[in-house]
């Protein structure tokens, strides 16, 4: 899968759980500090994409992992080097 | 009576109502129905009941919790908690209270459910069994302690005094109401948010009550004849749901804003039968002390009641052991109380039950109406007072008492008085 085919994916992700507008996000976007999540919502989030993305992480995105993933870039960078 | 350090105990009166109930989504329109002699009981239309053997239920129907919560707020929170925050907005506009004018510190919330969030339970178990503990929601425990219900009304509303919430099942609703009133009285608040909520529609809470064998099966053809308080072919109670919430505060501090006010309420008392889990003790010994204790912490003699409004569950052994009660507690002049049940319309909101019925108390003292107990034809010869059968009835009320028995043995009465300077 491509880099953008997997921001697409991402980004609609992070907008249905986060309640927030499709312009609001950007690569660039911190999940805390410019989506108004709370560490609640990254638990939720990163089962979302584990969800989403169970072949490319292979059903599991590790704690360790999931604690780097602070932007929608940090993640569409996670997925792909993982599915490449 | 514990006083702390005040001379006097602050008189504590109610300036607001906000409820949805099976009977409509806000308390003006439940009342409305209530005097019509309508019924918010259908067949079951949120759950598949066709595996269940009461198939009947009071449904809060054509709510949008978008209204009143964000989407993501929706999302993580249960149905008991989507319902106190809109009964919680409903009465403070009601009582036209400015947050913005209040010391927040001393606005307080005590809102309550009788069981929390069930259906997160059984949500989140089948998602544990049959996907594993990784897809267990960061948001289950939030969504389903009882306790969040006064939570999220905080934050909805901005009140930052006493707020947690207190759980005695089917006498929820009344305890909480009693409980904020004595944070009043004692000077500690001078708003409090109190009443009870639940989101009872789920295949747990049809599964567990119906093992318990505790809801009518009588009448899944004729749903609005299912709960049928102190008739004598009665056979169990109907599940309902919803929330009330009232607004109480010091009578110092609805004058100081000019407040409109509903009534006064004087007199709160909880005791336990301490006999059986679900079972009450028949005689009625325990209520009639509770109801004995509330009067007299108002200073009300016994002849002063006009208006009771019963727990009147449908149950065989509720309404016997209530009827017993009143006797008992009032001797003769409990043949000449208006008594009834508003269950046989809205079902039995568990949590929220004593909660919207302190405020069916509340309009019969304002309007000098009293709402009847539907579906009463077949009179029992054990319970032989006056019911209020099937049509309203006009009488000056200056006294009401709302009286609950929750599982556990949990008795709670209150006492509401027509204002008076």
């Amino acid at each position: 899968m491509d880099r953008e085919a997997i921001e697409k994916r991402v980004k609609e992700i992070v907008v249905k759980q986060l309640n927030v507008n499709m312009e609001q996000v950007t690569p660039e976007s911190s999940f805390y500090e410019d989506l108004g999540a709370d560490s609640l919502d990254l638990v939720e989030l990163v089962m979302a994409f584990e969800s989403e993305f169970s072949n490319e992480v292979a059903g599991e995105i590790p704690e360790a992992d999931a604690d780097k993933l602070r932007t929608i870039k940090d993640v569409v960078d996670y997925i792909h080097a993982k599915a490449s | 009576m514990q006083r702390g350090r005040r001379e006097t105990l602050d008189r504590v009166v109610i300036t607001g109502i906000g409820a949805l109930t099976p009977l409509g989504n806000s308390f003006e329109t439940s009342w409305e129905m209530l005097l019509a002699g309508m019924c918010g009981i259908r067949r079951a239309t949120k759950i598949d009941v066709s595996v269940f053997p009461c198939q009947v239920v009071g449904e809060v129907l054509n709510f949008d919790p978008t209204e009143y919560l964000d989407a993501k707020d929706v999302r993580r929170n249960d149905p008991f908690v989507h319902f106190a925050v809109a009964a919680a907005h409903m009465a403070i506009g009601d009582a036209q209270l400015d947050m913005a004018k209040e010391d927040v510190y001393r606005v307080g919330a005590i809102v309550g459910s009788g069981i929390g969030g069930l259906q997160t339970i059984d949500t989140q178990s089948k998602i544990l069994h049959n996907e594993g503990a990784r897809r267990v929601s960061p948001f289950m425990i939030p969504a389903l302690i009882v306790d969040m219900a006064s939570g999220i009304v905080a934050i909805a509303v901005g009140a930052k005094g006493p707020n947690y919430s207190c759980t005695s099942a089917c006498s929820t609703g009344a305890h909480s109401i009693g409980d904020a009133y004595h944070f009043l009285r004692l000077g500690k608040a001078d708003v409090m948010l109190a009443g009870g909520t639940e989101g009872g529609v789920n295949p747990f809470s049809f599964a567990g009550f119906s093992a318990m064998k505790a809801l009518s099966t009588s009448c899944n053809a004729h749903p609005e004849r299912a709960s049928r308080p102190f008739d004598a072919t009665r056979d169990g109670f109907v599940m309902g749901e919803g929330a009330c919430i009232l607004v109480l505060e010091t009578l110092e501090h609805a004058f100081a804003r000019g407040a409109r006010i509903y009534c006064e309420i004087v007199g709160y008392a909880a005791n336990c039968d301490a006999h059986h889990i679900t079972a009450p003790v028949l005689d009625g010994r325990n209520l009639s002390a509770a109801m004995q204790a509330a009067l007299a912490e108002g200073d009300i003699p016994l002849e002063a009641v006009d208006y009771i409004n019963a727990h009147g569950t449908s149950t065989i052994y509720n309404d016997l052991c209530e009827t017993n009660a009143y006797k008992l507690c009032f001797g003769k002049h409990a043949y000449d109380i208006a008594i009834s049940s508003t269950k046989g319309a809205t079902g039995h909101m568990l949590g929220a039950a004593g909660a919207f019925e302190s405020a069916v108390c509340i309009k019969a003292i304002q309007t000098g109406i009293i709402p009847p107990t539907i579906n009463y034809e077949n009179p029992d010869p054990q319970c032989d007072l006056n019911y209020t059968p099937n049509k309203p009835i006009r009488r000056d009320v200056s006294v009401a008492i709302k009286d609950n028995m929750g599982f556990g043995g949990h008795n709670a009465v209150l006492v509401f008085k027509k204002y008076a300077a």
